[in-house]
């Protein structure tokens, strides 16, 4: 091994500059690797600790439609990335127990299509009788099952049209509005009365 | 007054120890210990709901295909995400009747397809035939002797479905 070093050495081949630069510049592809892969990591980590607060804590929505006017105004184009309607903010805990009050906003899949999420706000819970608007219809929900509508009948597929929905179709509860600026605060209970008796 | 002076030299000795502890080490390592294990657990979660999830099933209602006294089983769950679940699919889905709970049935009729089912096969073998509507799947169990399912409750919505069961 000695020896061949020293041969090396001891007749520097033109070669060597070239062979030096080339590890050095090995060396700083190596460097840049490096960082490139604690930015992945970093980013990566970011992105799962997101995902997991997301799905259990809290998450950030934005609105369409004018369905729930006038509690928050959707934007009317279906761009995602606009800013004109309202953002919100979705609290998760109360899906542990399912738990929910009559008045609440809450945001869940529609029966018909499991890719659309509506925002709207439970009227009714297992149990209660309700009167059903524009039929005179007085109807029990059933076991594990809520009433929903919005807040602006006139534009709102609601439970008028697919009856009441699973409990377990809801996603999540509607605490806060946080965008808009001048409309941040917090998203009241709010019942409308003579509606529903509760035996 | 020499009471008071070895409190006093005490006390100092006390602090000087205090202050010569390596808190600023000891509140990083047990930061990066915390920020590991929250790492691990958001990781497990990730996976667990959106990749490939695990489930401990009990019951009779699915007697020739799950055993009676519990089974694990793996979920796929991108399947269902995707929306391309299958007639002949075992599905996990929330109960319509009580959300908290979780229950796995076979995919019998997607949105749009035609059933037919007996009502009740202890008293006879009425049956009856309806339409899945949109948005909704049928479900039934295997045991259909001793199964609740959309024979009872009717068809299950689509966003029901936590995934489709692939191994056991």
């Amino acid at each position: 091994m000695a020896g061949k070093d020293a041969h090396v050495l001891s007749h520097p081949s033109p070669l060597l500059p070239l062979l030096l630069h080339w590890q050095s510049n090995k060396h700083l592809d190596m460097r840049t690797g490096n960082s490139l892969w604690l930015l992945t990591k970093k980013t990566l980590t970011g992105a799962l600790i997101g995902i997991t607060i997301s799905d259990r804590y809290v998450t950030l929505s934005p609105l369409r439609g004018s369905s729930m006017h006038p509690t928050f105004t959707g934007s009317s184009t279906s761009f995602p990335g606009s800013l004109k309607g309202d953002v919100i903010l979705v609290e998760r805990f109360c899906l542990q127990k399912y738990k929910f009050s009559h008045g609440d906003v809450i945001i869940f899949r529609t029966p018909t299509n499991q890719k659309q999420i509506f925002v709207k706000r439970l009227i009714a819970l297992p149990g209660d009788w309700i009167q059903v608007p524009e039929s005179s219809e007085i109807l029990q929900i059933p076991e594990g099952h809520c009433w929903v509508e919005g807040d602006n009948p006139a534009s709102s597929l609601d439970s008028r049209s697919f009856g009441p929905i699973p409990l377990g179709l809801v996603q999540g509860r509607v605490t806060h509005v946080i965008w808009p600026p001048q409309r941040i605060g917090h998203v009241e209970r709010k019942m409308p009365t003579g509606r529903i008796s509760p035996y | 007054m020499a009471v008071g002076g070895r409190a006093a030299a005490w006390l100092a000795s006390a602090a000087r120890r205090f202050g010569s502890v390596p808190w600023r080490d000891i509140s990083a390592e047990a930061v990066h210990r915390t920020l590991l294990v929250v790492k691990a657990a958001c990781f497990a979660h990730v996976i667990n709901s959106h990749v490939v999830g695990v489930a401990l099933v009990r019951g009779p209602s699915m007697l020739p295909t799950m055993n009676l006294t519990g089974d694990i089983i793996a979920v796929d769950r991108i399947t269902a995400r995707r929306g391309t679940v299958a007639v002949g699919d075992v599905v996990l889905f929330r109960s319509p009747e009580n959300p908290r709970k979780t229950v796995i049935k076979r995919v019998l009729g997607l949105e749009g397809d035609t059933v037919t089912y007996v009502v009740d096969p202890h008293k006879g073998d009425a049956s009856k035939t309806l339409v899945v509507p949109k948005g909704h799947v049928w479900v039934q169990g295997d045991n259909i002797y001793d199964s609740r399912d959309s024979r009872q409750f009717g068809p299950v919505p689509y966003g029901l479905i936590q995934g489709r069961v692939f191994y056991r």
